[in-house]
């Protein structure tokens, strides 16, 4: 098939692979495909996967989801940033909120991105109210600027105290010091986040130069191959907030990029089940260490204000919220000294990985104990790069470490590994459902990447959700996100307004500014879109709380206006706040402390009918030899089948298994699976 | 109602289930206070407590630590009560902070709520926070100057705030009345009102789910199963009596220091804790009570065996003495306001003794002292405006770290209100937010930094500034051949130039006009091991960053080479 135009593909380069999701816009076909990532270089991988759907050169846009961000965070190889501060202030990263890592233990210690001789002061001074009590020297700016280049400085980050009131100080010293500076990678908090509270704007901002350089030239690296390709279309890179943006926007604040590989996967998720009728979902990606659950409430996702990367690692920009869990697949079971069974947080990860694997890891771990029971078949290990997995390694494993210390015999012990890191990623469900006042019986599942929906039928019944709906391609479903992902570009400004006797008109043209300033990013990234739309929200609290509450105001911007008044903030105020505490504080002064701007670009609407099951599918078709799968306690003959050959209206009883290349999907004794109508698996109740 | 066998899966799930409820209250809390010291700093706990006894069954995992051990003695205090006034029903939820019947000061309010199923009481819900101010001669509470508790505050011992469902506009009045900030106090009670509501409704649900004998049988294994963990650690290390002191600057009225002294002894899988040998109980406000003596032990062991749950049953295997009356044993009325500062202490003299115990789970010791610091005056369109924090400092050395730089206490996960909150919400300018090299205790692993905070008042009244604190005369110290590390400094800026306290860190009612500044530094933590083992390389390193001078690093750590970086 040689792509016309018209043509446009989602990149998701993971650790281990990189999917890709080729998407025909005129003639609504699709394809996919997996290849190796090449880590380290990226790019190798990525044309590769571009390669087999033909000529770059034909692609008229590519959006991609990258955890280029995400690892220089993790594994700290950001580039040498040198900070300007305000004169008494250059500890703030590393003073934190003076947390330590961890309630119980005091040993460990903290070292910042920026090393503390990196960290330079200059005098100037903006008090809480916006009043410049000492104009910045821009000689002393200079000054350090040659300072922190001599020291090796590659990118520059300059924040300067209560700069979220006025930012004048700032923009002073950032001219000063873009003059000086041999490369474009310099930036003031204003720019990064606007906002009150100075260790966290300093993190951000610090962050955000420390992954300029590195996610610039690796931008920098694919746009040079695919010119070379001959590639004259459009480029995207997925945000962290699940919204696209546009290369040039994702140089200047790459520190949006830190969560876009999941965001994309989540994105997916909430509009291939928004699709087939399940608009409030918790989706779930389970990997080797970790279990990842979101929330999509009426087919939206939920954004964080804020995230931790690791400690004293703080991003504030919005973000998919995503809640992380220690159990994933290579989670590692274990019987602790008072006898109480345990799975993860250590982790065999993907490397060594479980002991079924034999890459010399004999503790069991979640996946050893589904090999043992039969879920996993053994004869046909999912990525296709080992022939068979060693069942009896694993067998011997669980005996050894969960059987003998719990008196239990070696089916049990495996089951037993199951319910524990099933109630651990219930847990985690109830965590972003119950908890946030939503009822689980409301909700499906949905399960992706690789091993989710093994566990789908345990989350229906412990959570009491409604049901799962396994998508048809999960292996791919981050890559589908990038396709269908919205263009967007979020705003912050700490405004610090009291609402009683407020001056709305004041506050209506500060709206209206800060849309303009997100639309024209979003206009600038040239993506197609039906329509444009602007979303505003306040974080509010009573006069004296210092932890707000978010208020989605119900006006947008029309005619250069948003028509917000006094009243309607304060009856959204109300809602808000009654919805989260139940309890109102009549007679308290009530204050508007941040604006949150989001301008969204709607993406055409994708039809996933595209991805449906074809014509020739057909149960007999689909049909593997059946075999022995351990549940509640006795083995059960279970139906085997070949996933992607099961036909649309397909009713499979459960006790099930279903294989397809990238995922298996467990229908427990007590469930049933049907195939809907775009070719997901919809696991409920029988 | 009686117990069921429960499979040890079941017990794996509940223990996430249960922690979840208290972590849920947590948050809610933290979400709808009002007084930035539970909201920000964290100073508050929930948990589930055995019906008869009050013993902790289940503790969130982020609550602030020292809570954690005194909340028993709150629940219990509330059970004794129904025990001899009668009339508990369900809907009723008690208030107090009485320091001698239940531990810590007077700013903790705690709210107990009886859980009953089936007409009879199941359990109980608790929640504790940290109220900004509650009367007494110095705002927020923290009167280093104080003989007696009237002159901390009120005193309130458990009272029904809630009857059978019906608020009680009464007891709201009379807690209105007696408070500076009212209306912060009425948004910390409504938050914690919500907590409980919150914690009800959950563990309501969970026991519907599972029945109330799987959850009953599940509180007793929690508890069967934290001290045969607890035993399993006494037991590892070696039998024999470990004696360790420390002391305090002063109680703020008399200049004389006063012991914290402990013989612990370690036999088979049972240790003792004998403070028989501390001073006697002082006039000023840093006694404490019986229960905040063993609920700062239990904050010790926790953070020295990391992996035995917080419930009662770790402190089965533990036997405690401590002479009534004695500054460990407080009686009322001795004021107790500065409770920390002893805790601190104590958790320091357990760190101590277990080090020569076991060198290899050793923590030299922590900055210990929170620096209560308060700034208050009055604002040009004459409101009152009160500003208490606490501070920051370094943990101690340990095997395999150097300590944390700028750490909280170990009796507490507070993170610390931002500069620019609190300069938006007082007159107030920091001038300095900064590490305070020089700091740390010596040693092959040094102890992390303490910090140095200034502050300038820009009300044009200018304002009162009080602070209680800590370690002015006697440093933290270090283990295993690591050195002490700075002392704690207080001063503030007069017409004829900076000024310290007699006293150290305890001083009430200095002037400050508009302009003037204080300045506090903080200690840092002790070292770990002998200075002069410490690798070149670290050295050197600490010396580029300024965390060590060039006369430091020669005169303690035996460098012989020249400075030539930006040391301080």
């Amino acid at each position: 098939m040689s792509p016309a135009p018209g043509a446009i593909v989602g990149v998701d380069v993971g650790g281990t692979f990189t999917d890709l999701f080729f998407y025909d816009e005129a003639q609504g076909r699709f394809r996919t495909a997996k290849v190796p990532s090449n880590r380290g270089d990226e790019a190798v991988g990525f044309l590769e996967g571009l390669k087999a759907f033909g000529a770059v050169a034909d692609l008229s846009s590519i959006v991609h989801g990258t955890t280029v961000g995400t690892n220089a965070l993790l594994e700290r190889k950001g580039a040498r940033v040198g900070l300007i501060t305000t004169r008494g202030f250059r500890d703030v990263l590393e003073m934190r909120r003076r947390d330590r890592r961890h309630t119980w233990g005091l040993w460990g210690d903290f070292v910042p991105i920026i090393d503390r001789d990196l960290r330079l002061e200059v005098d100037e001074r903006v008090l809480a109210d916006g009043t410049v009590r000492q104009a910045v020297d821009e000689g002393q700016v200079r000054e350090a600027c040659r300072t922190l280049l001599g020291l090796g400085a590659k990118a520059l980050a300059i924040v300067f105290v209560n700069s979220y009131a006025n930012p004048e100080n700032e923009m002073r010293a950032l001219a000063a010091a873009a003059a000086a500076w041999p490369n474009g990678d310099v930036a003031c908090s204003a720019q990064i986040l606007p906002e009150i509270r100075e260790f966290e704007r300093t993190s951000t901002t610090a962050l955000n130069a420390y992954l300029q350089p590195v996610v610039g030239s690796y931008l920098e690296k694919l746009d040079g191959a695919l010119q070379t390709e001959g590639f004259t279309g459009r480029f995207h890179i997925v945000q962290s907030n699940g919204g696209v943006m546009s290369t040039q926007t994702a140089r200047r604040l790459p520190v949006r990029t830190a969560l876009s590989g999941p965001a994309a996967g989540v994105i997916a998720a909430a509009a291939i089940a928004s699709a087939a009728g399940f608009p409030d979902v918790i989706t779930g990606d389970l990997g080797g260490t970790s279990f990842d659950v979101s929330l999509v409430v009426g087919g939206g996702t939920s954004l964080a204000a804020q995230t931790t990367i690791d400690f004293g690692m703080v991003v504030r920009t919005p973000m998919i919220e995503i809640t992380t869990i220690g159990a994933g697949g290579g989670s590692i079971a274990h019987v602790d000294a008072g006898g109480l069974l345990g799975v993860g947080p250590e982790s065999a990860g993907s490397r060594p990985g479980p002991v079924a694997y034999g890459g010399g890891n004999t503790r069991p771990t979640l996946t050893d104990a589904n090999i043992v029971l039969g879920r996993i078949n053994a004869e046909r290990p999912i990525g296709g790069k080992l022939a068979r997995l060693d069942v009896e390694a694993a067998t011997r494993a669980i005996e050894e470490h969960v059987a003998g210390p719990l008196g239990l015999d070696v089916m049990s012990a495996a089951e037993a590994i199951v319910r524990v890191a099933n109630a651990k990623m219930a847990g985690a469900i109830r965590l972003v459902s119950i908890e946030r006042g939503h009822d689980p019986a409301r909700f499906a599942a949905v399960p992706f990447g690789g091993g989710g929906a093994l566990h789908v039928g345990a989350l229906i019944k412990e959570v009491g959700l409604k049901a799962a709906l396994v998508p048809r391609y999960p292996g791919v479903t981050s890559a589908l996100g990038c396709v269908i992902a919205d263009v967007r570009h979020d705003g912050v400004q700490t405004v610090n307004l009291a609402l009683d006797g407020l001056d709305a008109a004041a506050l209506d043209a500060r709206m209206i500014a800060e849309a303009d300033a997100a639309r024209a990013v979003v206009e600038a990234a040239r993506l197609s879109v039906e329509r444009i739309d602007v979303v505003f929200e306040l974080d509010m609290h009573y006069v004296g709380q210092t932890h707000t509450v978010s208020v989605p105001l119900p006006v947008t911007a029309e005619g250069g206006t948003t028509g917000v008044d006094e009243a309607v903030i304060r009856a959204a105020f109300e809602q808000a706040y009654q919805a989260s505490f139940s309890r109102l504080l009549p007679g308290l002064g009530i204050r508007i402390v941040n604006l949150r701007t989001a301008v969204i670009g709607r993406r055409p609407h994708f039809d996933l009918a595209a991805l449906a099951p074809g014509p020739d599918a057909s149960l007999e078709r689909a049909r593997l030899p059946s075999r022995r799968v351990w549940f509640d306690g006795a083995w059960h003959e279970a139906a085997v089948y070949a996933r992607l050959d099961l036909p649309v209206g397909a009713v499979i009883r459960g006790p099930a298994v279903l294989e397809q290349p990238d995922a298996t999907t467990v229908v427990d004794p007590d469930l049933t699976a049907r195939v809907d109508a775009l070719g997901n698996v919809i696991v409920e109740r029988a | 109602m009686s117990s069921v066998p429960v499979d040890p899966v079941t017990l794996a799930v509940l223990k996430g289930r249960l922690e979840q409820i208290a972590d849920e209250m947590d948050a809610t809390l933290y979400r709808s206070a009002f007084n930035p010291i539970i909201a920000e700093a964290r100073d508050a706990c929930h948990g589930l407590y055995h019906a008869t006894t009050g013993d902790t069954l289940v503790q969130g995992t982020k609550g602030l630590p020292v809570f954690v051990g005194a909340m028993a003695f709150a629940v219990k205090a509330v059970i004794d009560k129904v025990a001899r006034d009668g009339g508990l029903e369900p809907g009723d939820t008690f208030i107090f902070n009485d320091p001698y019947d239940g531990g810590t000061h007077l700013n903790d309010f705690r709210l107990v709520r009886p859980i009953f199923r089936d007409g009879a009481l199941f359990c109980w819900l608790a929640s504790v926070g940290h109220w900004l101010d509650i009367g007494g001669n110095v705002p927020g509470g923290y009167n280093p100057k104080a003989t007696e508790s009237f002159q901390e505050g009120v005193r309130i011992p458990p009272v029904k705030l809630v009857e059978a469902g019906r608020m009680r506009g009464d007891v709201v009045d009379i807690l209105a009345a007696n408070s500076r900030v009212p209306m912060s106090n009425w948004g910390d009670l409504n938050g914690q009102l919500n907590a409980l509501d919150l914690g009800e409704r959950r563990l309501r649900e969970l026991l519907d789910a599972y029945g109330d004998g799987v959850i009953a049988s599940a509180f007793e294994a929690f508890s069967e199963r934290a001290e045969a963990l607890m035993r399993a650690a006494i037991r590892a290390l070696p039998d024999g009596t470990y004696a360790f002191e420390d002391v305090l600057d002063n109680d703020g009225i008399v200049d004389e220091p006063l012991t914290i002294a402990l013989d612990l002894t370690v036999d088979g899988d049972t240790m003792s804790l004998d403070f028989s040998r501390s001073s006697g109980a002082c006039q000023g406000p840093i006694n404490i009570s019986y229960a905040t003596t063993v609920a700062a032990c239990y904050v010790a062991l926790k953070h020295l065996f990391t992996e035995v749950p917080a419930n009662a049953g770790c402190l089965r295997p533990i036997r405690f003495t401590v002479t009534d009356g004695s500054i460990l044993g407080a009686r009322a009325p001795k004021p107790v306001a500065g409770y920390t500062e002893t805790i601190l202490r104590l958790i320091g003299v357990v760190f101590g003794a277990l080090a020569q115990a076991d060198p290899t789970r050793a923590t030299a010791a922590p900055f210990g002292t929170i620096n209560a610091l308060s700034l208050a005056g009055h604002r040009a369109d004459g409101s009152r405006w009160v500003m208490f924090s606490f501070f920051g400092g370094g943990l101690g050395g340990n095997p395999e770290s150097d300590g944390l730089n700028h750490a909280n206490n170990p009796i507490s996960t507070a993170t610390i209100p931002p500069a620019e909150i609190l300069e938006a919400s007082y007159p107030v300018m920091f001038t300095q937010w900064a590490l305070r090299p020089d700091s740390a205790g010596p040693g092959a692993h040094r102890g992390g930094l303490g910090a140095t905070y200034e502050i300038e008042v820009l009300s044009p009244g200018g304002a009162e500034v009080s602070l209680l604190g800590e370690r002015g005369k006697v440093a933290p110290f270090g283990v295993a051949g690591g050195g002490p590390a700075a002392l704690n400094r207080f001063a503030w800026q007069t017409a004829e130039g900076w000024e310290t306290a007699p006293m150290v860190s305890k001083i009430t009612n200095v002037r400050l006009q508009a302009g003037q500044r204080v300045r506090l530094d903080t200690p840092g933590g002790g070292g770990f091991g002998n200075p002069l083992a410490r690798s070149r390389g670290d050295i050197e390193r600490d010396l580029r960053l300024g965390y060590v001078s060039g006369e430091a690093a020669r005169t303690l750590y035996g460098w012989a080479g020249v400075t030539t970086g930006a040391a301080a």
